[in-house]
């Protein structure tokens, strides 16, 4: 049953609809209590929404290494923080050369890009000699090394634990301060959208076809005479610097950022923002990605609500620690709906149409290989 | 000298903590090919009640701290057990949703340790002996590392006895050889992986009391850390290896401990141990080549 939504044309115009929706959002005075900080025009709600899309697309950079190519990571926040990082780092570095700050700011933007192809090259290609588990481990120590380098304040220049702040004299002055949150809202769609183009177009590409072909079976892309390996490391360089371009937005945003972006703990958390959201699905990664923290910071809200103070402390604790809730979430989501948000609600749209086949989450079957 | 010494012996105190973590960890994966993230939250939760009862039995006494690494032992067991009827026995041979479910636990877990014991570690009270020294050729060693020690070789053996001489031990032998063997010859598996499971929860709550003996402190992200370290060393030594987690604790921690003190860059000297071996054995050092 083909219809003018499943078609080309209609799926073009349903994302233009999304994006148009969500790029005058700021002129609209929508509060949807419970989910919102504020009416969506106040500076609170933009920021939280411009920090989901830029989860989202952080997460949607994991879905190509995870989902499509069906490699399981854990130093993907490496790269994120790479990019937040190496932006506020460059730019405190080349402020005082003198140059123009938009000359400066253009700069930095593309030599933090050409640190994480680099690095996604390096990383890249020392861990896909080995597949599966131990290549999640050497990712991990990757990570866990990088994360260690933050956090000793190496050569000066990462702060420590207290992070580095940007140098806000070179950064172009409509993404300066909280009068201009709405410009940085639109910031972190423009890069939502960018990286979901991006990842549309390595999915359809040949390329894309190998890496889901030898997530599928290796052997037989082995056999064609196509090298998994190259495929795999240019989708592991490719989703490294997509998580750099995010990393950068989340630096402008939010003007500063801490080592806990380059934890473990925080790769981990978009392991959970991808199979919350639907794994092998593009949608999902979005999807999880804001529902994910939209619910992280509405949790922390309700921790401090007056109705739980009053629980006794069986039930308060785990009810004040969002995390808590979010990981027994996940944990039900991988046990009874393993196609995630998205899954379901395609299972539930199949229904509808009365087909019987429910589509099943291929990347879940796959990667186990 | 005295310092090669005292790097030596100190290094071998860690390597035992990391083997209380490891073993579990590489007998788990080795039989159900799980990598058990939750593993760490079963060394911290151990860690916590042990805590919890010794200093009510006696705080900073032998009796307490025997008690309180018995009942660390159990509850660490006890947990692994659980964990494994509960979450991984539904999810049976999907293997990437096991890993999943045991990543949303370890999560969720240390959320909530934090919020019944606070963000901050906690400063404990250990016997006299224990926080003095030993004197070895020149070398001032401290107590606990004995303990430490001991309490791995024990484990160690008592884990080696129970797969060499029990029937029990040898369907777990023949399930990390050839799983679909086993299982053709109609012998039930599952019950090895609660007991697997049961028997690396008991070596990393053992490792959970030990920790907070040589931290001095229990706090909430204990088992996280020496997790990563504890897969470090699985992956080195040859996931599904026991003597290779062995050597392979004793080698990270040696490494780690004189690369900290000639330049303290013993993190890093671990990391670049593991790159080194996946380069040049992939199957880290003990491991077997799975068909």
């Amino acid at each position: 049953m083909r219809t003018f939504f499943t078609s080309l044309w209609g799926k073009l115009a349903i994302g233009g609809v999304i994006v148009v929706v969500a790029a005058i959002l700021p002129l609209l005075n929508i509060h949807i209590p419970g989910v919102l900080p504020g009416p969506t025009y106040t500076a609170g709600a933009m920021s939280m929404l411009a920090y989901a899309f830029l989860i989202a697309a952080l997460a949607l950079s994991y879905h190509l290494i995870f989902g499509v190519a069906g490699m399981l990571s854990f130093g993907h926040a490496m790269f994120f923080a790479a990019g937040a990082y190496g932006l506020a780092i460059l730019l405190g570095l080349l402020a005082p050369s003198g140059m123009p700050p938009t000359v400066v700011f253009l700069i930095s933007i593309v030599l933090t890009l050409v640190l994480a192809l680099v690095l996604g090259g390096l990383v890249g290609a020392l861990a896909l000699r080995v597949t599966g588990i131990s290549f999640a481990m050497v990712t991990l120590a990757f990570a866990q090394a990088a994360n260690v380098l933050i956090r000793r304040n190496t050569g000066g220049l990462t702060g420590g634990e207290e992070g580095v702040r940007i140098t806000t004299e070179v950064v172009p002055e409509f993404f300066v301060g909280v009068v201009n949150t709405r410009n940085l809202y639109w910031l972190a769609l423009g890069i939502l959208v960018l990286v979901y183009l991006a990842c549309l177009w390595v999915e359809r590409s040949r390329l894309g076809h190998v890496v889901a072909a030898s997530r599928e079976n290796e052997l037989r892309v082995t056999v064609l005479g196509l090298r998994p390996y190259t495929v795999r490391l240019f989708v592991f360089i490719a989703a490294a610097v997509l998580g750099s371009v995010a990393g950068m937005g989340f630096m402008l945003l939010q003007s500063g950022a801490t080592p806990r972006i380059s934890t473990a703990d925080f790769t981990l958390t978009l392991l959970v923002i991808v199979v919350l959201g639907g794994l092998g699905y593009r949608w999902g990664a979005i999807v999880g990605g804001i529902v994910y923290t939209i619910l992280d910071q509405r949790l922390a809200d309700l921790a401090s609500a007056a109705w739980i103070h009053d629980l006794p402390d069986v039930l308060r604790i785990p009810l004040s620690e969002p995390l808590f809730i979010l990981g027994m979430l996940f944990v039900l989501v991988v046990m009874f709906a393993p196609g995630g948000i998205v899954g379901l609600s395609h299972r539930i749209t199949k229904r509808r149409g009365g087909k019987q086949d429910v589509a099943q989450p291929e990347a879940l079957q796959d990667v186990e290989a | 000298m005295s310092i090669i010494i005292l790097l030596l012996i100190t290094g071998v105190g860690l390597g035992a903590l990391y083997f209380l973590v490891a073993s579990g960890l590489s007998l788990i994966y080795g039989l159900m090919g799980v990598l058990n993230f939750a593993h760490g939250s079963f060394l911290t939760i151990a860690g916590f009640i042990g805590w919890e009862v010794g200093r009510r039995v006696g705080d900073g006494t032998w009796s307490g701290l025997l008690i309180g690494m018995l009942v660390g032992v159990v509850v660490g067991a006890v947990v692994a057990a659980l964990t494994e009827l509960v979450f991984i026995r539904p999810l049976y041979n999907r293997h990437i949703e096991q890993v999943l479910v045991t990543v949303g636990l370890g999560l969720a877990s240390v959320a909530l340790f934090e919020g019944i014991w606070g963000t901050d570690p906690i400063q404990i009270r250990l016997p006299g002996w224990l926080g003095q020294t030993t004197n070895v050729l020149g070398a001032n060693i401290p107590n606990d590392r004995w303990l430490l020690i001991g309490a791995a070789v024990a484990v160690l053996l008592l884990i080696v006895l129970f797969l060499q001489r029990t029937s029990y031990g040898l369907v777990i032998r023949a399930g990390v050889e050839n799983r679909t063997m086993v299982t053709a010859l109609g012998i039930d598996v599952r019950r090895a992986f609660t007991i697997v499971f049961a028997i690396g929860g008991a070596a990393a709550g053992l490792g959970g009391v030990l920790a907070s003996v040589y931290y001095g402190q229990v706090s909430a992200h204990q088992g996280t850390s020496l997790l990563i370290f504890a897969f470090i060393v699985t992956v080195i030594g040859g996931l599904g290896s026991l003597t290779g987690a062995a050597i392979a604790s004793v080698l990270v921690a040696v490494i780690q401990q004189f690369a900290n003190f000639y330049g303290g860059w013993g993190d890093f000297a671990v990391v670049l141990a593991l790159a080194l071996v996946l380069l040049f054995r992939p199957t880290g050092l003990m491991g077997k080549v799975k068909h």
